[in-house]
């Protein structure tokens, strides 16, 4: 197909789907030639983790309309049921079928949970809702924080006790030992990898948008009410958007889960405050444009990574930047500002208004 | 939209920036890196360890630094997580470092460690207590292990006939806190001790402890163990008192920092009994200028992080000059003789004698202490 | 029963405090329609302020206490001007709570900066002799009766402010249409400043009673009892006033005998999920009022 004959939301994808292959390649190439110090490289992994993240949320928040508190807990599960396949496997299986499997499992996990969660939740609406996804993230965080399985030559061994309850015989091994975790995950994950799953969540959503189910997605969105008298089935296509959505947070556990050799379920980490910054990103990114959501992740993230020079005022500094963001972005004046000034309008014609 | 561009490429310009300073110069002085929470809410500990590595780091500098070089030192903040940690080790590599003291806390030093494993990086972790954490053998500690702490707290109570029938409190969202008590219970039950009461509280719910305290009380237990930091203590012993629960109380190194809290009680901890290798107003000259020094440059009485900090770098400049290591050598080289150095070095430092065998584990004695008249008193 | 009416005691001290915070959370939620995020902080800011006159400046209590009113009143009059109103009519509502979530996170590294991470230990305002009443058996906590005693007062005044005098009329206007609101001539701007210096001159009471009965005083103090006053909000229908006090109460008793009869390691598990469970019998809470939504 020409590139002028297509719509202006495919080409607009399109772009998205070529910002990421671009940055993809031109990181690659720095690190190539030596140009990405430790600290950038050891960011892209984590980078790719909260993009995905923001493109996960940004389906239910943005396209959606649901405000959802709760998807660190998706996350979190992933992490966990991956990280847990690949300390039972890692003897067993070569790496790159079992890393694959592990990343599935932590989709399929988060996914079966979302679509579980989803079933009562999505009766709610407005802030109900999102203050039972926030009690339902809690509940899980909660939840794995006093799991503990073992495993020895009897087979698994599961308490929610704690260690001694499990009864592992001498030469057992602790899998996820409660507040202490999973350790010793096998470090999988890498920026090639962190970048498919990204790419792969993306593509798929910005497809979904794309589609009669999209669409569909997007009227409950308008009007939940209006949509479901024209006949649309507003709780299957809910469902089917939290559940989706789901999915892509427990890819992207997964590919955390196998950047660190220690996995805990700490409250900064899983807790709401981990889902509010994801709210944030697709805040930030502009509600329900997934480039806007994947570019204020990128940028948050690094954010107070580039601010460790100011040292004790790193964290003051973030807040303030966070804040001043925000009123730069939505605030109308603001906005109205920018438009009447915007550069584009110097080079005349030559790029259309978005 | 437009506004969006503009940030991004500040930020593209600000790491493009941090891309070139990142060079490591071999300019005679020794890097010392060192990671904790420096903001969240594990703040106290970690501001703690990188202060009191720095007073260390001042002194030896006064004196002439390590085999002739001075050291030049940098702390780094995890906000409590272990991703933040890795990324503070990255940045503190990028800028240099050659040995890493740190990181804080357990969870952050086991991720950490497996990224100084793969760059053979000496690390010396002055309070991560888990099992895990001295995992590598490029990887020691200062403090004692959990097992080993949970493990002296039963064995002090059964063989000094403190108690028969304890009860617990713990933090069971919290690796340190939950480690020691796994410990406590199974030596508790070879000392004949009889755990009545086992409560746990979790980050989440750290405000109220009336129920956990009102188990203990309907229980009848004669003392009540509390493996958990001082943060959470003050409220434990304040809602104690106002219940009018009488009860004898056990802690270990985490309690220590209680007494200097500002504004603290005194008269709440009396009779509080605490296995701590670190005690602020020891009357020995170590550790009186360690704490003058400390609190002339931070306004605060130090606590056992700051003492491990402490000892953690001048354990450093014992086994660098054992082993005889100067600036120029490499990150490797350096972490291979430290390891062996690390094995044939005594270290009379503030948290007593220290040796250490090759897995990383530090030997030194515990001592319990007593608090009486709002001070440490020594027990036997 | 002498030992569950011991429980059922403490957890209502604990509801207590929930419940005032929880005023304050829901009251700005009613008129302003945002969550505040930063509410909890603004309790921390309240506590830090008692703390400063009463303890480092050794003034009586009283004054502490007129303080942190006073100067969590002027905070929160700040805040709303810088941070919120410039995105009241941002088109989204979420923009407004992630700035909140920003304020937030100032507030504590503010808090950081000038008092340091090192814990403090909060001075009652009630006298050590005072601090419980012996009854029978029982020990109640004279810090959970004043809070009760606080919270009913609060809610009664704020009902009658509300629904008896002007400015309170003119609030409910504005919580039901702003712009026909301000077509009858009220200054919606001037409303909304009142509503959050009243909202939260009560964070600064709530972070006085709770460091009060619970001293340890750090940074991060007011974030979870935040977070738990919201729940509460929510549990007693988010806008309602008594509902609040009442949502507080019973999280408090809900999050104390959980602890004490199934399990301290579960707690926060089985308090949320009774909130999921009340939210899907009573989809607004417990007072709140089913707006029937029309296309």
């Amino acid at each position: 197909m020409n590139f002028k004959q297509m719509t202006k939301t495919s080409r607009d994808n399109l772009g998205t789907i070529a910002m990421l292959v671009v940055a993809f390649a031109v990181v690659q190439a720095l690190r190539a030639g030596g140009f990405v110090n430790s600290h950038m490289d050891g960011m892209l992994v984590p980078l790719c983790v909260y993009a995905t993240m923001a493109v996960s949320l940004n389906l239910v928040v943005g396209i959606l309309g649901e405000l959802s508190l709760g998807h660190a807990g998706f996350m979190c599960v992933g992490a966990f049921s991956s990280a847990f396949f690949s300390k039972c496997f890692e003897q067993s299986m070569g790496t790159f079928p079992r890393f694959l499997i592990a990343i599935l499992i932590g989709g399929l996990v988060a996914g079966v949970l979302g679509f579980l969660i989803g079933i009562p939740v999505l009766r709610l609406n407005g802030d109900y809702l999102a203050i039972v996804t926030l009690a339902f993230g809690e509940i899980i965080k909660n939840l794995v924080n006093v799991l503990y399985v073992g495993r020895d030559a009897a087979g698994l061994h599961i308490s929610m006790r704690d260690q001694a309850a499990l009864g592992l015989a001498e030469d057992g091994e602790m899998i996820i030992n409660g507040p202490q975790g999973i350790t010793g995950t096998p470090f999988n994950s890498t920026f090639t990898v962190g970048f498919v799953i990204l790419l792969v969540s993306t593509i798929v959503v910005l497809n979904l948008v794309n589609s009669r189910e999209g669409r569909a997605i997007m009227s409950i969105r308008d009007n939940r009410i209006a949509a479901g008298s024209l006949g649309i089935p507003v709780t299957r296509y809910k469902m089917f958007a939290f559940t989706l959505s789901a999915v892509i947070a427990g890819c992207a556990g997964a590919l955390y889960a196998h950047n660190l050799s220690s996995l805990i379920a700490t409250p900064a980490r899983f807790g709401y405050n981990m889902s509010i910054l994801f709210l944030v990103f697709v805040v930030l990114g502009g509600i329900g444009s997934t480039r806007g959501a994947i570019i204020a992740a990128i940028i948050l993230t690094l954010l107070p990574e580039v601010l460790r020079f100011m040292a004790d005022y790193r964290m003051l500094i973030y807040a303030v930047v966070l804040i001043v963001m925000m009123i730069v972005n939505w605030n109308p004046k603001s906005r109205a500002f920018i438009k009447a000034h915007s550069p584009k309008k110097w080079f005349g014609r030559g790029k259309e208004d978005r | 939209m437009k506004m969006k561009k503009l940030v991004s490429m500040a930020l593209t310009a600000a790491m493009a920036v941090s891309i070139v300073s990142a060079a490591a110069y071999a300019d005679g002085t020794f890097y010392i890196g060192a990671i904790g929470p420096l903001t969240g809410a594990a703040a106290n500990y970690g501001t703690a360890v990188v202060n009191g590595a720095q007073i260390a780091v001042d002194e030896i500098n006064a004196a002439g630094g390590i085999g002739g070089a001075q050291i030049e030192y940098k702390g780094e903040d995890d906000e409590l997580d272990n991703e933040k940690s890795v990324n503070a080790y990255n940045t503190l590599k990028d800028w240099g470092m050659q040995i890493l003291v740190g990181p804080t806390t357990s969870g952050c030093s086991i991720a950490v460690s497996e990224k100084t494993k793969a760059d053979n990086m000496f690390q010396l972790t002055p309070s991560g207590s888990a099992q895990d954490c001295t995992a590598y053998d490029n990887v020691f500690r200062v403090c004692f292990s959990d097992p080993n702490q949970g493990m002296a707290s039963a064995k002090y109570i059964g063989e000094h006939g403190l108690a028969t029938k304890v009860g617990v409190i713990y933090d069971s969202s919290d690796v340190y806190s939950s480690g020691i008590e796994a410990t406590f219970e199974a030596e508790a039950a070879n000392q004949g001790i009889e755990i009545a009461v086992k409560e746990a509280f979790t980050a989440d719910s750290n405000v109220d402890f009336s129920s956990q305290l009102q188990k203990c009380a309907d229980a009848g237990v004669e003392l009540i163990f509390l493996p958990i930091y001082y943060t959470q203590a003050g409220t434990i012993l304040t809602q104690a008192m106002m219940m009018g629960l009488q009860t004898q109380w056990f802690g270990c190194d985490g309690l220590d920092g209680m007494l200097d809290m500002d504004n603290f009680d005194k008269s709440l901890a009396e009779g509080v009994m605490l296995l701590t290798p670190f005690a602020a107003d020891a009357e020995d000259e170590l550790t009186q200028n360690f704490v003058a020094a400390y609190k002339a440059a931070y306004d605060v009485t130090p606590n056992q992080f700051a003492a491990d900090a402490y000892d953690a770098v001048y354990t450093i400049k014992a086994a660098a000059e054992k082993a005889g290591i100067t600036p120029d050598m490499s990150v490797s080289d350096i972490c291979e003789a430290l390891k062996t150095a690390m094995t044939e070095i005594t270290v009379e430092g503030l948290t007593g004698t220290i040796t250490w065998t090759a897995d990383g584990e530090p030997d030194k004695d515990p001592k319990a202490v007593v608090i009486q008249d709002g001070a440490y008193v020594s027990m036997q | 029963m002498v030992s569950f009416l011991n429980y059922f005691i403490n957890g209502l001290s604990l509801g207590s405090i929930y419940a005032i915070i929880a005023i304050g959370y829901t009251m700005v939620y009613g008129i302003a329609k945002m969550l505040n995020f930063a509410h909890g902080d603004i309790i921390m800011v309240g506590a830090y302020i008692a703390f400063s006159v009463i303890t480092t400046a050794k003034l009586p209590a009283a004054v502490g206490v007129l303080a942190a009113i006073c100067g969590c009143m002027l905070l929160g009059i700040t805040i709303e001007k810088i941070a919120y109103k410039p995105l009241r009519h941002a088109g989204s509502s979420l923009a407004v709570l992630i700035t909140a979530i920003g304020v937030s996170y100032f507030l504590q590294n503010v808090a950081l900066l000038i008092f340091s991470s090192n814990p403090k230990m909060f001075t009652p305002i009630i006298p050590m002799s005072m601090m419980t009443i012996q009854l029978g058996s029982f020990r109640i906590q004279t810090i959970s009766l004043v809070s009760i005693a606080v919270g009913v007062v609060l809610v009664l005044l704020l009902q009658l402010f509300i629904n008896k005098t002007r400015p309170g009329q003119a609030m409910l206007a504005c919580a039901q249409d702003r712009g026909a609101a301000s077509l009858m001539g009220i200054s919606v701007n001037g409303t909304i400043s009142l509503t959050f210096a009243i909202g939260s001159a009560m964070a600064g009471i709530a972070g006085v009673l709770l460091c009060s009965a619970y001293p340890t005083l750090s940074p991060y103090t007011g974030a979870m009892p935040g977070i738990k006053a919201f729940v509460a909000a929510v549990f007693g229908g988010i806008g309602s006033i008594p509902g609040a006090m009442i949502g507080g109460l019973l999280l408090g008793i809900i999050e104390i005998l959980s602890k004490t009869y199934i399990s301290s390691q579960l707690s926060d598990a089985i308090v949320f999920a009774v909130l999921i469970v009340v939210l899907l019998v009573r989809p607004t809470g417990i007072m709140g009022k089913v707006v029937q939504e029309k296309v």
